[in-house]
């Protein structure tokens, strides 16, 4: 079985409340050195078999037009998923 | 692992292998069961049980489920007669919820729980599926759910595993709550040390129905199908039998299964309205909710209470994990599901319904002619069981029981010996510190993450002394409810402490103006075999029992939660009881804040020098000992009545119950609620008029021209009061004694909360 | 006159919206999500919940449930909308509104009486109000921070289409403390604030959302 991983970030501009929170609470773990953290959503869809370019391509227009909305999100990649999960 | 053990791997223990291996070794320590327990099993069965039977007794007889330490002495509550002010209860104890007829053909239903441990583990999760457990104990009763309320505690609000467990068992409650659509109308939040390591997280559930919609929990009927519907099953919550997994089937060491359910609120909410549905179309027989134990004990349950025949097909579980075992998907708690018993005729009927609203339905088997619950395993029994054995005739223990030693001495140390204030700047500033303090102050922080309004009935929510919500949208038919416990009295004594409880909690409901007719109760105590716990469990018992024989009013219901301990230190025994009262009009209802100024202000009731176990004695001097305030339930009884009949005559303008605090409490919040002061004039000792705890005390306004009423009602029903002042004003002003601007009161009170859980 | 409620799976305060419908005098209509037909009602409320749970995006999911096929086109025509909170957020996705609704600031749920202010009374859910006037509704989201760009936020207050505001306290970090705005032609309006909880006296903290319904009665008896 083959899978198509789409990631979604939330846009550069827009406030990230989830990642803010983040960033706050790391420097009480005594994780100090990171600036700022964003947090985004990963989509793993599963194919039969190896994925296609139409398989890719159908993935590409449900990114587009229903797991990210495009006012406050970016799709930053669709591709296929590695064996080794990559 | 020897070689021999390593071959079961790949045999399913049936009922034959079972049959011809009568000395496999079994885990059934690990599994809980003493070793008693295990041979009374062998001897029902009169083999040894398979894997898949020692999993389902061993759930179903473990304390949370046959609640076997605890029986003896909940029986007493079956002693009560089983009828509320209103007439004959439709379904009592025992049914997942009591229902109780509140006139007009309507017909409610209520009943209070714990999900304390699952909360500690997992906060968020825990709570959100607390919530949902109960909700689905009100709807297996041919109920809509309609409001929930959650008393809640935690260790000292200043602990860093306070700080851990707090917002996610906060934010799951109310995760769970406002995604389901049911409005949050109260609850407790309280803070203690002794719930350090043990936070409770009760919840309330309540539902209304028309008589005709009462559904119950059996299964009758030959041929009738066992339908499974709801979301798929997974591995929630089966942590503690991956040991039959483990060792009886995976040779290469235990499995990893989740300890913790994981709740879908979304998924819950679209069961309802499908469940709602099928009863209206009269296509269920018979229904049960899947909580603890999950299949185990719904299949048990429902055979048991009915005809005693099932057969079940379990490899026809939709599952969302296809590495389950047989005996994992028995004891699974995935949440969200529901069993109904189906006529054959009605199955397309049932199915098009669940189709309707995308809930999956499978017929898992039906109901037989023989006594026994049969479960297969792809063709091959796995469970051949006496279903009564499983679900109702589990273990009882009489538990040894010893008044603790400790008590002579805690009583002996009573509040004689504590400063009380010297001057009237004291006075003030300890009403101040009071006020702010955690278990006193403004809980909004918590209650402003809850729904209170959702459906449009909600007449009253936090932090009113009870809520309210409309039954009938025609006649305004409504309920009011309120939880109560302070867990701090109940360890002076745990009888007066469950009784005082009770009487808080049925006063809370008189203040609306409503008429208290049921108790629900969620008894949370240390581990039950410390006989000192037992005591405290039995004579909390003992005390609730005979505090409901003389209000007249039945438990119907509730839960029973032990060995929330760390250690040999158990939680302060916390019963926490629950009232239903029922009110003809919702809208002719009293609310507790001062709403006119120049009315009248009487103090119903009277106070005694009774401070110790109080909130001044824990705030200003960290001091618990002593005996609680004096229970008087005949005074109780007559100042619901008197409430009751002034209320509905108009008499009253408002009312709030005098509790924790005392009545500077009771005061500074109901010039609080309105920004409406009030000038009083102690009619006692300055001190003990404003922190003494004593019971039966209600703050009331008076509209313009009542005042006789009032006091016409007050002497019919032999109630004690005094005029205490009048409304108006920006300050609370105290007589000759102190004034404090209500905006100072409002500063103290809500500065708590937010300092101590976000820093600001 | 005619005013569908629609259900999602999900959808809470559906019950609520009919009876708010009612009580103004109008006629309530059930609208069941999955079916591509807006039974000739006159205008329609898309109401408060959690459709679908919410899971990918509020809104995201239900704003492709068949009955949105035949509700965008019909609004886009000129019929009546108002969203409410999660209503609303299925407009927004929809882009039958601009804007976006997200996270709270503070990522809790908070449920409260808000103070509104009537910025605008030329759409078809507001012409019953005063323009200004201060009105007190029930507020309560996770995820109802009205967020656009800079471009779109200056468009809208330039033509008059931000149709409420926060006042005293933005409850929930929305931009420019938009509470509510409509579309170009006034006919579609989305608000995170709830007015159908405050429409009886004793349920809720005012009266003041009556005048929705009221508004839109009187707008399609003109159409």
């Amino acid at each position: 079985m083959g899978h198509v991983v789409i990631d979604v970030m939330p846009k550069t501009e827009i406030l990230d409340p989830q990642g803010q929170a983040i960033a706050g609470a790391l420097p009480r773990l005594g994780i100090d050195q990171f600036a700022d953290v964003r947090q985004g959503k990963r989509f793993v869809l599963a194919v039969d078999g190896d994925v296609t370019q139409e398989h890719l391509a159908q993935a590409r227009a449900a990114a587009e037009k229903m797991l990210s909305n495009p006012v406050i999100e970016d799709v930053v990649s669709v591709r296929v998923l590695e064996a080794d999960g990559r | 692992m020897s070689d021999d053990q390593a071959t079961m791997t790949t045999v399913l223990d049936t009922v034959d292998v079972a049959q011809t291996s009568p000395d496999a070794e079994q885990p059934w320590q690990e599994l809980g069961l003493k070793q008693d327990e295990y041979k009374r099993i062998r001897e029902i069965l009169e083999r040894r049980p398979t894997s898949a039977e020692l999993a389902m007794y061993s759930v179903m007889w473990s304390e949370h489920c046959s609640y076997k330490s605890s029986k003896v002495h909940l029986r007493r509550f079956g002693d009560l007669p089983q009828e509320t002010p209103r007439g004959k209860q439709l379904a009592g104890i025992g049914e997942n919820a009591g229902v109780i007829d509140i006139g007009q053909g309507w017909a409610v239903t209520f009943k209070i729980e714990s999900h304390n441990h699952p909360s500690y583990i997992e906060p968020y999760q825990g709570a959100a599926t607390g919530v949902g457990g109960i909700v689905r104990d009100i709807m297996a009763m041919g109920a809509r759910p309609i409001a929930i309320m959650d008393p809640l505690r935690f260790g000292r609000i200043d602990h860093p595993d306070t700080a851990r467990v707090l917002p996610g068992i906060v934010a799951g409650v109310g995760g769970y709550g406002n995604c389901l659509g049911l409005p949050n109308i109260g609850g407790e939040l309280v803070f203690d040390e002794c719930y350090q390591g043990n936070p409770l997280v009760n919840a309330l559930c309540v539902g209304s129905l028309r008589h005709e919609d009462l559904h119950l929990a059996n299964a009758s009927g030959v041929g009738n199908k066992i339908v499974l519907f709801g979301a798929k099953t997974g591995g929630d919550g089966i942590g503690g039998v991956s040991v039959l997994a483990s060792e009886t089937f995976d040779a290469d060491g235990p499995t990893k299964r989740p300890a913790v359910q994981v709740g879908d609120p979304f998924a819950e909410k679209v069961l309802i309205e499908c469940c709602l549905d099928l009863y209206h179309a009269g296509v269920v027989e018979g229904i049960q909710d899947l909580g603890g134990a999950g299949l185990s004990c719904a299949t048990s349950e429902l055979a048991s209470a009915g005809d005693g025949g099932m057969s079940i097909e379990l490899d026809r579980v939709p599952l969302r994990d296809s590495s389950l075992r047989a005996e994992e998907i028995l004891m699974s708690e995935s949440q969200e599901r529901m069993m109904a018993v189906v006529a054959p005729a009605q199955l397309d009927a049932f199915l098009e319904i669940t189709e309707k609203w995308d809930v999956e339905a499978t017929v898992l088997g039906e109901v037989t002619d023989g006594e026994h619950l049969v479960i297969t395993w792809h063709g091959e029994t796995i469970v051949d069981v006496p279903p009564r054995s499983v679900a109702h005739d589990g273990p009882v223990y009489q538990r040894p029981m010893e008044r603790p030693a400790y008590l002579e001495e805690l009583q002996a140390d009573s509040t004689a010996r504590l400063d009380r204030p010297a001057s009237d700047e004291e006075l003030r500033a300890q009403l101040l510190q009071v006020l702010g303090s955690p278990n006193v102050c403004d809980k909004s922080w918590v209650t402003d993450q809850y729904d209170r309004y959702v459906r449009g009935n909600t007449a009253q929510a936090m932090p009113a002394d009870a809520g309210i919500v409309r039954v009938d949208e025609e006649s305004g038919l409504g309920v009011a409810l309120a939880t109560d416990c302070n867990g701090r009295f109940a360890k002076l004594d745990p009888y007066a402490g469950a009784q005082l409880a009770l009487a808080e909690a049925y006063r809370n409901v008189a203040t609306t103006g409503a008429q208290p007719l049921a108790v629900s109760d969620c008894l949370n105590f240390g581990s039950p075999e410390d006989p000192g716990v037992m005591w405290q469990f039995s004579q909390s018992v003992d005390g609730l029992t005979d505090a409901c024989r003389e209000l007249g009013i039945p438990v119907t219901g509730g839960n029973v939660s032990f060995y929330n301990q760390t250690g040999d230190t158990a939680i302060h025994p916390t019963p926490v009881i629950a009232v239903l009262g029922v009110l003809d009009d919702v809208s002719r209802h009293a609310s507790s804040g001062w709403q006119q100024t120049g009315e009248p202000v009487y103090l119903l009731g009277e106070a005694r020098d009774e401070l110790d176990g109080s909130q001044w004695s824990a705030v200003v001097h960290q001091h618990l000992g002593g005996t609680p305030p004096q229970v008087d339930l005949r005074a109780e009884k007559g100042l619901a009545e008197a409430l009751r009949e002034a209320v509905a005559g108009g008499a009253i303008s408002s009312a709030h119950d005098v509790s924790d605090g005392g009545l500077g409490v009771a005061l500074a919040e109901s010039a609080m609620a309105h920004d409406i002061g009030a000038v009083i004039n102690l009619p006692g000792a300055a001190f003990v008029d404003l922190f003494s705890e004593s019971t039966g005390r209600v703050v009331v306004t008076v509209p313009d021209g009542e005042g006789s009423s009032l006091e016409a009602a007050c002497v019919r029903y032999d109630v004690p009061f005094a005029k205490i002042g009048v409304t108006g004003g920006d300050s609370l002003v105290i007589t000759d004694r102190f004034e404090v601007p209500i905006a100072d009161l409002r500063e103290t009170h809500q500065a708590t909360l937010p300092l101590a859980l976000d820093g600001r | 006159m005619k005013i569908g409620v629609i259900t999602f799976p999900g959808s809470l305060d559906d019950h609520d919206a009919m009876r708010a419908i009612r009580v103004a005098g109008g006629d309530a209509v059930s609208l069941w999500h999955g079916d591509a037909d807006l039974h000739g009602v006159d205008a329609v409320v898309v109401p408060g919940g959690f459709s679908y749970g919410d899971y990918l995006r509020c809104g995201a999911i239900a704003r492709f449930a068949p009955v949105m096929d035949r509700l965008i086109p019909a609004a886009q025509g000129g019929l009546p909308v108002l969203g409410i909170c999660n209503g609303f957020q299925v407009l927004c996705e929809s882009h039958l509104l601009p804007g976006a609704l997200t996270p709270r600031t503070d990522q809790r749920f908070y449920c409260n009486d808000q103070v509104l202010k009537v910025e605008s009374t030329s759409t078809a859910w507001t012409s019953a109000y005063d323009e200004g006037a201060e009105i007190t509704v029930v507020h309560k989201n996770g995820e109802g921070r009205f967020v656009a760009d800079e471009h779109t936020l200056d468009e809208l207050e330039g033509e008059g289409r931000v149709v409420f505001r926060y006042v005293g306290g933005n409850p929930n970090g929305s931009y420019r403390d938009i509470a509510g705005v409509t579309n170009e032609r006034g006919n579609v309006v989305g608000l995170m604030p709830h007015p159908e909880h405050c429409v009886e006296e004793g349920y809720g903290p005012s009266l003041d959302g009556l005048a929705f319904f009221t508004s839109v009665l009187t707008a399609a008896a003109g159409v």
